[in-house]
């Protein structure tokens, strides 16, 4: 009893932890006045104004156009070099394995500072473009590394038996490979995207003037003092993540009673 | 059909975007440029080991490992609650865990720096009781704070991930010759664990180490880490040669870190079979 009592207790602490800063910083969204401390009355107005702030409108457009091409990008050219590297011998395959592993443990400001340098020699205008490129790469591994185990997975007779019943490369590739591995695939696209739209280090050294994603602007702004518009933008993320998390769990739980009824 | 050579974009990607950069690190750590050419020099790791330099580096290790440690006293009971929760419970508490990462980073720092500011809310209620708190931002202590914050999932979801592992029936065999629940823990979970307990030190000491958004969000503008350090030189004095010899070493401490860790979870998983 004393014990399960603690454990309520431990994670209900921890739990407080982790949210506390959260469901204040919603709360305050609402507040009246700019004060972050002194609750002076409710108030939808910086959600309203939040959408007036250039800034932070072209922040929000930024993050969304970059985070949703790079992964696009990213999950067609992993998903191809998954393969690719699939079909290698072994000391190559082993070499692009771990070559793939490389950015994913290399620290953030390495990768981004890195990155900035070839930009700054190869005399490339920094902005949307750069960043975007910064993005595909850091994204990259973690399509490829979701796909790989998947193509392990890969029964080959499927695919010999499809193309010995008369399906051409290309047509068994779509119905039988495809398929078996789109689920990595999915998981490698989300992966990226949420990568991609959390990225402020890399971001912040790659990209030029008058181009910059949320995380830059809260950085830029955090410095100077911030503004309620801020926590209104946050609230709306936050909102969205929970959003995604709940349709996704639908998703998965009604592919899980489908797969149920089957059996 | 040359399939193996669909992995020749990506290759030809890698090499131009994360090779060529890397190197480029390299060559900038020991070269300067004058009117006169290109010179080989090493003088930029020199000043890498000039005291005040070596300071920040002793600095930033201390305060990773301080708050990897933090993460570990507090993440690994997290860990073994979560595992300990029948299925239902489990996976809507693991969510809940992971949710909050799922908000930007720099927001969440964000959010500490408006609760600690001088007018923020928790010096404002502690106010109401008479107490003037002395400022809580700017120190030592709450960029420890924020790194605890921001990095304890990646601590507990490695560890709990091993512990869901663990065969019941090991624990029920350890119990069934005699061990008390201490010495269950000590000698076979704990133990069992350590690939988990080794991975989330990785996780949390290698972004701790190389931060420098939290140090500068909640340690203020004076307060340098090796980040800060590196950003510096790139963004401000535009040092390049020094910057790269500090990102080479920042390179090199993680390489033999992560040696560090890795050899250990492989002796441990030897000595696991005798």
């Amino acid at each position: 009893m004393v014990k399960s009592a603690f454990k309520k207790i431990y994670t209900f602490l921890i739990f407080l932890f982790l949210y506390a800063p959260i469901i204040v910083l919603i709360i305050f969204s609402f507040n009246e006045s700019k004060s972050r401390a002194h609750w002076t009355g409710f108030t939808f107005k910086w959600y309203i104004e939040m959408f007036r702030d250039r800034q932070i409108m072209s922040s929000l457009y930024y993050t969304i156009t970059i985070a949703l091409t790079a992964s696009i990008i990213a999950t067609v050219l992993g998903t191809i070099a998954a393969l690719g590297i699939y079909y290698m011998k072994k000391t190559p395959r082993t070499i692009m394995i771990n070559l793939t592993y490389l950015p994913v443990l290399n620290p953030d400001i390495v990768t981004g500072i890195s990155l900035m340098l070839l930009f700054i020699l190869m005399k490339f205008q920094r902005g949307f473009f750069s960043m975007l490129i910064a993005h595909i790469t850091f994204n990259l591994p973690y399509v490829i590394l979701s796909v790989m185990p998947k193509l392990k997975q890969l029964d080959n007779y499927l695919y010999d038996a499809a193309l010995d019943l008369g399906a051409t490369p290309t047509y068994a590739f779509r119905k039988v490979v495809l398929p078996q591995i789109a689920p990595g695939i999915f998981t490698g696209f989300l992966l990226a995207m949420t990568m991609s739209i959390d990225d402020f280090v890399i971001s912040f050294f790659t990209t030029g003037p008058g181009v910059s994603n949320l995380a830059i602007t809260i950085y830029s702004m955090a410095r100077k003092g911030v503004s309620p518009k801020i926590n209104a933008v946050l609230s709306i993320m936050f909102a969205g993540v929970i959003l995604m998390l709940l349709i996704i769990n639908n998703r998965m739980s009604r592919d899980n009673g489908r797969k149920e009824n089957v059996v | 059909m040359k399939k193996h050579l669909m992995a020749y974009p990506y290759a030809l990607w890698m090499l131009i975007f994360t090779i060529i950069p890397l190197a480029l690190i390299l060559v900038y750590s020991v070269i300067t440029i004058d009117d006169a050419g290109i010179h080989f020099t090493l003088d930029h790791f020199r000043r890498v080991f000039e005291p005040i330099y070596l300071a920040v580096f002793w600095r930033s290790i201390k305060i990773a490992t301080i708050s990897t440690i933090i993460c570990l006293i507090l993440g690994y009971p997290m860990a073994m609650i979560l595992a300990s929760k029948n299925l239902s419970k489990k996976s809507i508490l693991v969510v809940l865990f992971v949710i909050p990462m799922w908000m930007n980073f720099l927001a969440r720092t964000y959010a500490w720096m408006t609760l600690l500011e001088r007018n923020g809310l928790i010096a404002t209620i502690i106010g109401y009781f008479g107490i003037q708190l002395p400022s809580l931002l700017y120190t030592e202590n709450t960029v420890i704070l924020g790194m605890v914050y921001n990095f304890l999932p990646f601590m507990v979801l490695p560890v709990y991930s091993v512990l869901v592992k663990i065969d019941k029936a090991v624990l029920e065999a350890a119990e069934d010759l005699g061990a008390t629940p201490f010495i269950v823990f000590r000698r076979v979970i704990f133990p069992l664990s350590l690939p988990g307990v080794s991975s989330g030190i990785i996780m949390v000491f290698m972004p701790a180490l190389t931060t420098f958004v939290i140090s500068r969000l909640l340690g203020g503008a004076h307060f340098t880490l090796i980040g800060n350090l590196i950003e510096q030189q790139f963004l401000t004095t535009m040092d390049w040669g020094f910057g790269s010899a500090l990102s080479v070493v920042l390179m090199l401490i993680i390489i033999l870190s992560m040696g560090f860790a890795m050899r250990y979870e492989k002796e441990n998983q030897g000595g696991g079979l005798w």
